[in-house]
């Protein structure tokens, strides 16, 4: 698999989508239960790398007083951010326990350790199957 | 007139007399305490523990120095007695220090037996009585290599079974055929045995000791069969003798140990005789239960009353974990007796209650033990059991099964039946209605406070879990058993048991803690891992991997986060001083940068504040070229040491503070603590520096230094408690320096050091930096080598490249789509 962008059809009901998928670097440019920043027009990216190497990204805003996820401790499949300790699901962007809010979480695909991330793409359904 | 106490020995059975006699007589006499040993009263029980690591000396010290000075207590400490004059009523150690008493009270102990064989004497030879000889045992299981234990009884087995813990491989030699056959008979034994041999511990019974070989240190054990096992360590633990050798020669009457009356009164009306020397109606006691029965009939006495000792019966349990095991009583097989046994291979269990006349006088009971208390309630109190007879080996909860009509049995249904006069705690005495009664006046709700205020489970602690369960009864639903809060969801472990059980177990990692330890997630949470990796850096600074993931963004990037998720950025200016040449670069730097706030600290510091993460390398360079590191604001660890000008320029001045500071400083940069920790050194008493609500501050005076601590002016507003005087700049800082590293090394992650202090007492950290030079010199070195691994500029590593991937974006996307 080559680091270029490359687009899907993905068709759900009767709908059928685009989806973009953009080359972002591979996954050893992550430390496990770390992230890094993808930037775009549309504001920064988080992609997590958690310990059992699953990938995931959401926008680098906690949905609490908008701090950057990317930089907060990553334990299991959450994330803590840095400004107030919100629990942030990392599959849904959902904030855990009593706090409530969503950060947009996009899907990232791994393919063989690159990386693609489709930004356009509509936020995964917060029930992960995990 | 007050009257003059003196005691002989600083052991358990006189530390409790006079708690006893302190409570019950305040102030009736001015007592002086002679110990041979150089310390205070600690926990001789828990030594076993120390030895294979699961505590420290620090948590077995049953009275700190403190103590003893808030009792006006005199302690001579290393003072062996050496004569009693009981002309003169009066008392001389070998070291010249002589007391007059009214009231004496030898309680020398008891001496291990050496066994006469050839190379006894050798080095590498070593009793198992006192922590001196665990210190022993410990520097030579340092290099591994192999142990042999002469003697299976209780403290052989249980010395054997440290040793392992500790890495030796190791031998244990026994005279009789079977093991412990004091407490155990053979069923009961055999299980044992092949309890230790499946932890790796090889028994030889009918072994008897012919001599210790080696040239000049102990080799190796021959044995009377020809047999020779190599060791490196022989630990004797055949057995005790009382210590009674003062007394006799003072002329008191000794048989095997210091006769006594029921009154524990010796031959001589002003002297009483306690503990392991005593012999009490042809008995010498070596558990504690007793001499803790004995000492609180003595404190009566001594106070007044007319008390009387009638001896007691014991029981034993062995301190091997995850081995259960419980003996009372008389279990030899005899004209008369009736014996009821219960054995189930697979499970490991086995039980067996000696009856005589329907009473029990025995109970031997391996693998499970918790009908042990009830079945020792019932022989203490000599019960006709004959209407239990039928199912009393299945126990307790049977029995109140069968009464109640029903199978299953509630949770402290056991303990609810027992009487209120049923012992609970079987060191302390302390039965089911003195706890209940002392948690009702008292109004305790913490198994800390039922400890303090009952002595349940202050000693050996098996009966914790009994002591939880009268409590979960008494209080209902206001029992809250987590008394130990957890560090966070992952596990059910404080802090301290945490730090403790990496020391004990030697973990080196975090997922190595993680595993051990029985966390509860996978990788833990933001809350337990900079807490396990602070510890870890702490425990093993020279080969710990920090494990940067588990630090907060701060000390990843060693800058602080903003609300904005900016950063400020302050470079160390080493006691607040700067000069033209640092504050230009300082200037240049927030220019070229466009740095939006320049901001002056309370620290004496300039702090950048709305920098860009992806400009931080930059601006370090920038700063580094002028000379700057990090300021470390952003760590928990050592921030900044805050200065007043002082005699440099300073008409009041009586130090050089500002000197002092830097020193400290440049000392004591780079050091991780369990949570930040601010210094200040103020010139004179008028306290320019604010040394008084720092975590540690210096206020100068003419003839030296005053170092305080434990100061606060946060969320909470404290003064320094006073540490102590000293006289020259170098003993300044190497008691700074040591008080720093006792605290990283003891304070919980986040625990600020006036925390700390409160937890563990003024009193505790004082006697050991001010008091104990050999202790004090410790904290300092073991300071002194973290600091060669923590002084490393991280500003300037990363400005070489470390990190990378920490600034800079993986990815740019300039086009959302095509």
């Amino acid at each position: 698999m080559t680091d270029t962008t490359w687009t899907d059809t993905t068709c759900a009901d009767m709908t059928c989508t685009d989806v973009i998928w953009i080359a972002i670097g591979h996954i050893d440019d992550i430390p496990r239960r770390g992230a890094r920043c993808v930037t775009t027009p549309k504001g920064r990216i988080a992609v997590f790398r958690t310990a059992d190497d699953a990938v995931f990204a959401l926008e680098d805003r906690c949905p609490h007083k908008g701090g950057p996820l990317s930089v907060g401790i990553v334990h299991g499949h959450f994330v803590t951010c840095p400004l107030h300790n919100w629990n942030i699901g990392l599959d849904s962007g959902l904030a855990q326990g009593a706090d409530e809010g969503q950060a947009r979480a996009m899907p990232v695909r791994n393919e063989g350790g690159a990386l693609f991330l489709a930004l356009d793409a509509p936020p995964q359904p917060a029930v992960a199957a995990e | 007139m007050t009257q003059k106490l003196v005691i002989i020995g600083n052991g358990m059975a006189p530390g409790r007399m006079l708690e006893e006699l302190l409570e019950k007589a305040p102030g009736l006499y001015d007592v002086t305490i002679f110990n041979a040993e150089p310390r205070v009263n600690y926990d001789r029980i828990m030594l076993s523990p120390v030895l294979s690591g699961e505590k420290d000396y620090a948590d077995i010290i049953i009275h700190d120095e403190g103590w003893y000075a808030y009792h006006g207590i005199t302690l001579h400490k290393g003072a062996r007695v050496t004569r009693i004059d009981r002309a003169a009523k009066t008392v001389t150690a070998a070291n010249g220090v002589t007391a007059a008493y009214d009231k004496l009270v030898i309680a020398t102990g008891s001496a291990p037996v050496i066994l006469p064989v050839p190379g006894a004497d050798l080095p590498g030879v070593v009793a198992y009585r006192d922590l001196d000889d665990v210190l022993r045992m410990l520097e030579i299981a340092k290099q591994g290599g192999r142990a042999v234990v002469i003697g299976g009884g209780l403290l052989g087995l249980e010395a054997a079974y440290g040793l392992r813990r500790r890495g030796m491989a190791v031998s244990v030699v026994h005279l009789m055929p079977t093991i412990m056959e004091r407490q155990l008979d053979p069923a009961a034994a055999y299980l044992l045995e092949k309890a230790l041999t499946e932890r790796d511990i090889s028994i030889l019974t009918q072994a008897n000791t012919k001599a210790i070989l080696g040239q000049g240190k102990a080799e190796g054990v021959a044995l009377a069969d020809g047999r020779v096992l190599p060791a490196d360590l022989v630990v004797m633990a055949v057995g005790i003798r009382p210590s009674a050798r003062l007394a006799k020669e003072a002329g008191l009457t000794v048989n095997r140990g210091v006769v006594v009356d029921d009154g524990m009164r010796t031959s001589d009306p002003a002297i009483f005789a306690l503990g392991e020397c005593a012999e009490h109606r042809g008995q010498c006691y070596g558990l504690v239960a007793p001499l803790y029965e004995s000492a609180k009939v003595l404190a009566d006495r001594l106070s007044g009353g007319q008390g009387e000792y009638q001896g007691s019966v014991t029981s034993t349990k062995l301190k091997v974990t995850g081995v259960n095991l419980f003996s009372a009583g008389d279990f030899a097989d005899g004209p008369g007796r009736e014996e009821v046994v219960l054995r189930d291979a697979a499970a490991g269990v086995y039980k067996r209650l000696v009856l005589n006349e329907n009473r029990i006088i025995g109970a031997v009971m391996y693998g499970d033990v918790a009908d042990g208390p009830w079945y020792f309630d019932m022989l203490k109190r000599g019960l006709d059991v004959s209407h239990l007879r039928d199912t009393l080996i299945f126990g307790q909860a049977v029995q109140g099964a069968l009464a109640g009509g029903c199978g299953v049995q509630a949770p402290g249904a056991a303990v609810a039946a027992l009487a209120d006069d049923a012992e609970i705690c079987g060191c302390n005495g302390i039965s089911k209605g003195r706890i209940v009664a002392a948690i009702t006046a008292k109004g305790l709700t913490t198994l800390a406070e039922v400890r303090a205020h009952t002595k349940a489970s202050a000693s050996c602690g098996s009966c914790t879990g009994l002591v939880e369960q009268v409590m979960a009864l008494t209080l209902g639903e206001a029992y809250r058993p987590a008394a130990v809060e957890a560090v966070c969801g992952c596990t059910d472990l404080g802090h301290d048991d945490v730090r403790r059980l990496i020391r004990a177990k030697g973990l080196k990692s975090i997922p190595e803690v993680m595993q051990e330890l029985e966390w509860k997630t996978s990788c833990g949470c933001a809350k337990c891992r900079p807490a396990l990796n602070y510890y870890l850096v702490c425990e093993y600074p020279d080969d710990y991997a920090d494990d940067y993931q588990s630090r907060f963004v701060n000390e990843r990037l060693h800058a602080n986060i903003q609300k904005d998720g900016t950063y400020s950025v302050v470079p160390r200016m080493w006691g607040g001083v700067t000069s033209a040449h640092e504050l230009r670069a300082i200037a240049d730097v927030v220019d070229k940068f466009a740095i939006p706030m320049v901001k002056v600290t309370g620290g004496q510091r300039i702090d950048l504040l709305g920098i860009v993460k992806e400009d931080l390398p930059a601006v370090w360079a920038d700063l580094g070229k002028a000379g700057f590191v990090s300021g470390q604001a952003y760590a928990k660890g050592l921030r900044t040491v805050k200065t007043c000008v002082g005699s440099q320029w300073c008409r009041f001045g009586t130090q050089d503070s500002t000197g002092l500071g830097i020193r400290l400083e440049k000392f004591m940069w780079g050091s991780w603590t369990p949570a930040k920790v601010k210094l200040a050194v103020s010139g004179c008493p008028r306290n320019c520096a604010e040394s008084t609500c720092k975590d540690i501050g210096i206020i100068c005076v003419e003839s030296g230094y005053e170092i305080h601590f434990a100061g606060a002016a946060g969320l909470e507003i404290k003064g320094t408690e006073i540490l102590g005087t000293v006289k020259t700049e170098d003993e300044a800082l190497e008691h700074v320096v040591a008080l720093t590293q006792m605290y990283r090394e003891q304070a919980r992650y986040l625990e600020r050091i006036y925390k700390w202090a409160k937890r563990i007492g003024t009193e505790t950290i004082r006697a050991q930096i001010m008091d104990d030079a050999e202790k004090r010199q410790g904290y300092f070195e073991r300071f002194v080598f973290s600091q060669a691994f923590a002084q490393v500029d991280p500003w300037s590593e990363r400005v070489s490249g470390k990190d990378k991937h920490e600034f800079k974006p993986m990815a740019v996307i300039a086009e959302a789509a095509e």
